[in-house]
């Protein structure tokens, strides 16, 4: 468990690493720079805001300067928002993509293995048709149309929610529930296929033998094992996440770190594009690291080994 | 596979709808009285009508010509991005299974750290940086979507691996490459597109993603994603400007998503 964890880890560095110098070098290669405005700046002035940024000296010598920076957790200042550094605008994008994203997850996992569930104990039934129709509709109705719909029933014409900002409780809701729902149904796939098979296995004819109650025998001997490769698309799963959240972010005027991101991509902001580009992905490959310490939990032989 | 395709009602109806939806796309913006980029001034943001079927948009553009002409490159832009993805995907499964050993491992293993990370950030990256094309748009989705491939092929050649053809090749002394090309590659292609046709819908919505963002395709040209925006701010005064491309894209995700289980499900690799 513990050489497990540790070659994860080195893994999860290697990858880090490898996304701060591809994502670097990316933005440096990219035509245009961050002073190509509407005005141009008198020459004098761009040399001066050159110098003053490094971007006059050679990419490796910028590239070891950022890594130097990085290690003190110093994304640099933004390029394009003038009192601004990174860190403080990441600071305050993180929390609202966090919560909203880390919401969605959690109620996509909980609606999906419920479904997923039901549906493989009515297995080709009535109930389990119904279920798996209804996932494959949820998988084809991705975040940019479900938002907007749900902004103009929920939010404009029934008012029974806010249709942007993040102040309330309840202003979350719809955007949460908006970015889980294809991953809802993912997970309901999923946990339906692996529910299925285990349910077929000989412990559990076994305990139903015994006559142990059904909900029982799901909780104590199915889910534990059916839970597996839920467990593993977790990963993958907040990866994919990210760009619904953008989407996300976008309809509802949250100012969370996509929308830092998309508008960095967008204005050639090197240092903010970088900086949430690594941020983001530090996110992901911990998340990823949970989901591993999660998986050697319920898998015995990961556990042991 | 016919089986899987026409076997019940509803893949016969998925497969009907595909058919029209990539007929229309290619003739429709043809066949239609209207250019998708041409103003109709009598009739700016109006109601589905006999002239306009779809409605127009806030700058009286034909809402159905404009949703075919986005269907044609909502499509265009899955189908090469897919054929990139073979061509990265298929070469890359059938080299690390045939080959084996360290050189699987540390190939596969690439592929279970790309699984992990974030990349449609990177094919953002991409296309802010390097301008918005549409060449860039899909080279940057298929570059990133030949993951499940490569899964798939790997597996298939394993089990191909041991076959009395393969070892007759090797016998008569040909190399490692001129093997994997002629005797592996076209062993392996039956499931290897039918993924690929699973990566179909896959693209389609990361476009219809990066476009919604304003990263992907461009006025005057559109695509779902881009309609799907436009609509999206139009929503409370002109319903109809979201709802038939958005009815559009989801059926056509439902479809590719029906079809794609059942050709899973017929060719059965996991």
């Amino acid at each position: 468990m513990g050489r497990y964890l540790l070659r994860r880890l080195t893994f999860a560095l290697i990858t880090l690493f490898a996304v701060v110098t591809v994502a670097f070098f990316l933005a440096r290669a990219a035509p245009g720079g961050p002073f190509d405005g509407e005005r141009r700046l008198p020459p004098e002035v761009e040399a001066n805001l050159r110098a003053a940024y490094d971007l006059d000296k050679p990419v490796v010598h910028q590239y070891a300067r950022y890594l130097g920076m990085l290690a003190r957790a110093d994304l640099g200042p933004s390029f394009r928002h003038k009192d601004f550094s990174v860190n403080e605008l990441i600071g305050r994008g993180l929390p609202i993509s966090v919560t909203v994203g880390g919401l969605a997850l959690a109620l996509a996992v909980v609606v999906g293995v419920t479904a997923g569930t039901f549906a493989a104990m009515a297995r080709d039934r009535a109930r389990d048709r119904l279920l798996v129709t209804a996932a494959t509709l949820g998988l084809a109705l991705p975040p940019i149309i479900v938002a907007p719909l749900l902004v103009l029933v929920f939010a404009v014409g029934l008012g029974w929610f806010p249709a942007g900002g993040y102040d309330t409780a309840r202003s979350y809701v719809l955007p949460v529930i908006a970015l889980s729902l294809p991953y809802a149904a993912a997970f309901t796939r999923l946990s339906r296929g692996s529910v299925a098979e285990v349910l077929g296995r000989a412990h559990v004819l076994t305990a139903r033998a015994k006559g142990m109650p059904t909900w029982r025998i799901v909780r104590r001997h199915v889910l534990p094992s059916a839970l597996i490769p839920v467990v593993s698309f977790l990963g993958p799963a907040a990866a994919a996440l990210l760009a619904g959240s953008m989407v996300i972010e976008e309809v509802f005027s949250l100012p969370g770190l996509g929308r830092y991101f998309v508008q960095g991509a967008l204005n050639r902001d090197y240092t903010l594009v970088t900086g949430t580009v690594i941020v983001y992905a530090a996110l992901v490959l911990t998340f990823n690291l949970l989901a591993d310490l999660c998986y050697a939990r319920l898998d015995p032989r990961i556990r042991h080994a | 596979m016919r089986d899987a395709l026409f076997g019940t009602l509803l893949a016969r109806v998925c497969c009907g709808f595909l058919g029209v939806v990539v007929l229309a796309a290619a003739l429709g913006p043809w066949l239609s009285p209207w250019e998708f980029d041409a103003v109709d001034w009598d009739a700016i943001d109006t109601a589905p009508s006999l002239a306009h079927w779809f409605g127009t948009d806030g700058v009286g553009r034909d809402l159905l010509t404009r949703t075919l002409s986005g269907a044609q490159i909502s499509i265009a832009i899955a189908l090469a991005a897919t054929v990139v993805s073979c061509c990265i995907g298929i070469p890359w499964g059938a080299t690390a299974g045939y080959l084996g050993g360290r050189t699987d491992q540390a190939m596969m293993r690439i592929v279970d750290g790309l699984y992990a990370l974030p990349f449609i950030l990177l094919v953002i990256l991409l296309v802010a940086l390097f301008g918005r094309n549409i060449v860039l748009l899909f080279a940057a989705l298929g570059a990133v979507s030949w993951l499940d491939l490569a899964r798939i092929v790997r597996g298939q050649t394993l089990a191909v691996k041991s076959e009395a053809y393969l070892e007759a090749a090797r016998g008569l002394g040909a190399p490692t490459f001129t093997v994997i090309r002629r005797h592996v590659v076209p062993n392996v292609l039956g499931p290897a597109l039918v993924y690929a046709t699973l990566t179909v819908p896959g693209v389609i919505i990361a476009e219809s993603f990066l476009s919604f963002l304003g990263l992907g395709v461009q006025e005057p040209q559109t695509s779902w994603g881009v309609l799907i925006a436009d609509g999206a701010r139009e929503m409370h005064s002109s319903p109809w400007q979201l709802v038939f491309p958005a009815v559009m894209l989801t059926l056509t995700l439902f479809a590719f998503n029906v079809l794609g289980d059942r050709l899973r499900d017929a060719v059965d690799v996991h």
